[in-house]
């Protein structure tokens, strides 16, 4: 049964590729660069990786793992708790309802795609900010960050088409 | 490049979404929602959880965090390498124009130590502090924070103050047992009691989530110009007094913005201050009268209550004693006629003399 064992250990290890990345995203987003200004504008990769997953795999990648990553990332980032859930969760449910429209569509197409969920998201974001903080705030820093996650998502996406080829074809 | 998802293999998951998915998605956003709303009315369970969160995720952090210095750092050092010389000449002029200022503090600082031992003054510089390493800097464009890599364990408290060498960072806003998140003074949401040095002009500090935060509550009528030094008042107790925070950059319209003193892109390592409150000389005033030096000196009625102008009440204000021979012959049958005649209220006496100086 030995090699049973090892069988399951590889494919459950394979399945949490996509939740483990996510995370992943979710930490380096959080690692303090000394750039100027650059905590206002670090991309939202774990938001580019969730709208990957929920394109391709969402089998992979729950709504309930979807919001864990969300808190995750409210946690670290000082955000209200719950608001990057929203996100995160509106993201992957605007995907997932469009996923047949992204499949089979070149690469530039499915950018575009992205390019007006990302941007619906960071309105969100902002919408609840300003209810949280009851506070009407516009910010440049949220268009800049907006700018370098679809700028960054071609990256995003080839490193994640890399990872893809290790998780399990049932997804 | 050219990328197509796996076709086929979405043909034949297509059709899974049920709605217990789809029921599965509406109830986690609307318990995000409630996460929310539960953290503006309850925040301390939800401190709770984030703390938990920030302690089980600052070693994983600290462990990401060293090869990203580690590549900053020979970053910056290519960077300082090219501009060596002129940095040279630069820290040249500033070591000569601060060895004179060297001169002066020490100085000052001699002179300080002479008046207070004169005055028998117990000063507020018992300050402890705690180094602690960045792990995480806060992102989003709304958000100014940072989490760090010491918590109660190590004597961490909320609402102390972070520094540098230069100035106030931010405030602590929460603590776990091995880690912390400090609001930076930039934050939307920091407001930290302020002083203007020259002057003493008190106000507060309120960011703004840009580079230079304003400064709220000034005085009337009060006049700032750019280059003057904000520092920290102490008032309201966690803060010590006299941390440098920044200089006045801008005044406009009413609107006084601050460039604070901290480099925010070299930012790596804080010191949390452990400040007793008790010590306080601003914040804690009442407690401190007792015990002070001014035990001795005898109470005086409250500033503003005797006009120095007017010359007929100040007299009577000044002086009680002379008053209350007056009180019983005068105005015994309209003042005094409930108290004891030797104990008049403040106002007492300013009624009734006037009249007594105007009949004779």
């Amino acid at each position: 049964m030995k090699g049973g064992f090892w069988q399951r250990l590889d494919l459950w290890a394979r399945r949490i590729i996509p939740a483990g990345l996510s995370l992943l995203f979710v930490l380096f987003s959080a690692l303090p660069v000394p750039v100027p200004d650059y905590s206002s504008i670090v991309p939202m990769l774990a938001l580019a990786s969730v709208f990957f997953w929920a394109v391709h795999h969402p089998r992979l990648l729950p709504p309930v793992v979807v919001f864990v990553i969300g808190l995750a990332q409210d946690t670290l980032s000082g955000a209200p708790m719950g608001s990057g859930a929203v996100v995160l969760l509106a993201v992957y449910g605007l995907a997932v309802s469009q996923r047949r429209f992204f499949h089979n569509r070149s690469f530039i197409q499915v950018w575009v795609g992205f390019m007006v969920v990302a941007l619906a998201a960071a309105a969100l974001g902002w919408l609840l900010t300003v209810i949280n903080v009851g506070l009407f705030s516009p910010s440049r820093a949220a268009l800049f960050q907006y700018m370098i996650t679809i700028a960054l998502y071609p990256l995003v996406t080839w490193l994640l088409h890399g990872a893809q080829r290790l998780v399990p074809a049932e997804g | 490049m050219n990328f197509r998802g796996p076709s086929l293999i979405a043909r034949v998951a297509a059709p899974f979404r049920g709605a217990s998915q789809r029921f599965a998605l509406g109830f986690l956003v609307l318990a995000a929602f409630g996460l929310m709303f539960l953290g503006k009315a309850d925040t301390q369970f939800v401190e709770r959880m984030r703390t938990t969160v920030t302690d089980v995720a600052t070693p994983i952090l600290e462990a990401m965090a060293e090869p990203v210095a580690a590549v900053n750092r020979v970053v910056a050092h290519l960077g300082e390498l090219a501009a060596l010389r002129e940095e040279n000449q630069r820290l040249r002029e500033e070591v000569s124009r601060l060895r004179s200022w060297h001169a002066t503090a020490l100085r000052l600082d001699a002179e300080n130590r002479s008046f207070r031992d004169l005055l028998n003054y117990k000063g507020p510089d018992r300050n402890t502090f705690v180094s602690a390493r960045i792990v995480a800097d806060g992102h989003g464009p709304f958000i100014k924070s940072m989490l760090v890599n010491i918590g109660t364990r190590d004597g961490i408290e909320k609402g102390q103050a972070a520094v540098t060498q230069l100035g106030l960072v931010g405030r602590v806003t929460e603590v776990g047992e091995r880690s912390a998140r400090i609001l930076m003074i930039t934050d939307l949401n920091s407001r930290i009691p302020v002083l203007v040095e020259e002057g003493r002009a008190r106000a507060i500090l309120a960011g703004d989530n840009s580079e230079r935060p304003q400064l709220v509550f000034l005085p009337q009528g009060t006049r700032l110009q750019p280059g003057q030094r904000i520092i920290t008042s102490g008032h309201g107790g966690a803060l010590p007094h006299g941390v440098p925070v920044g200089v006045v950059s801008s005044v406009d319209n009413g609107v006084v913005r601050v460039r604070p003193f901290v480099d925010w892109e070299r930012l790596e390592y804080v010191q949390i201050i452990d400040y007793e409150v008790e010590q306080a000389p601003a914040g804690g005033s009442q407690r401190g009268v007792p015990v002070g030096p001014r035990s001795g000196i005898p109470k005086r009625p409250l500033p503003g209550v005797v006009p120095p102008a007017a010359t007929g009440a100040s007299a009577p204000a000044a002086a009680p004693q002379p008053a209350a021979p007056v009180v019983p012959t005068q105005a015994a049958p309209v003042v005094a006629t409930p108290a004891a005649p030797a104990v008049p209220t403040p106002a007492a006496p300013v009624v009734p003399t006037p009249g007594a100086r105007a009949t004779p």
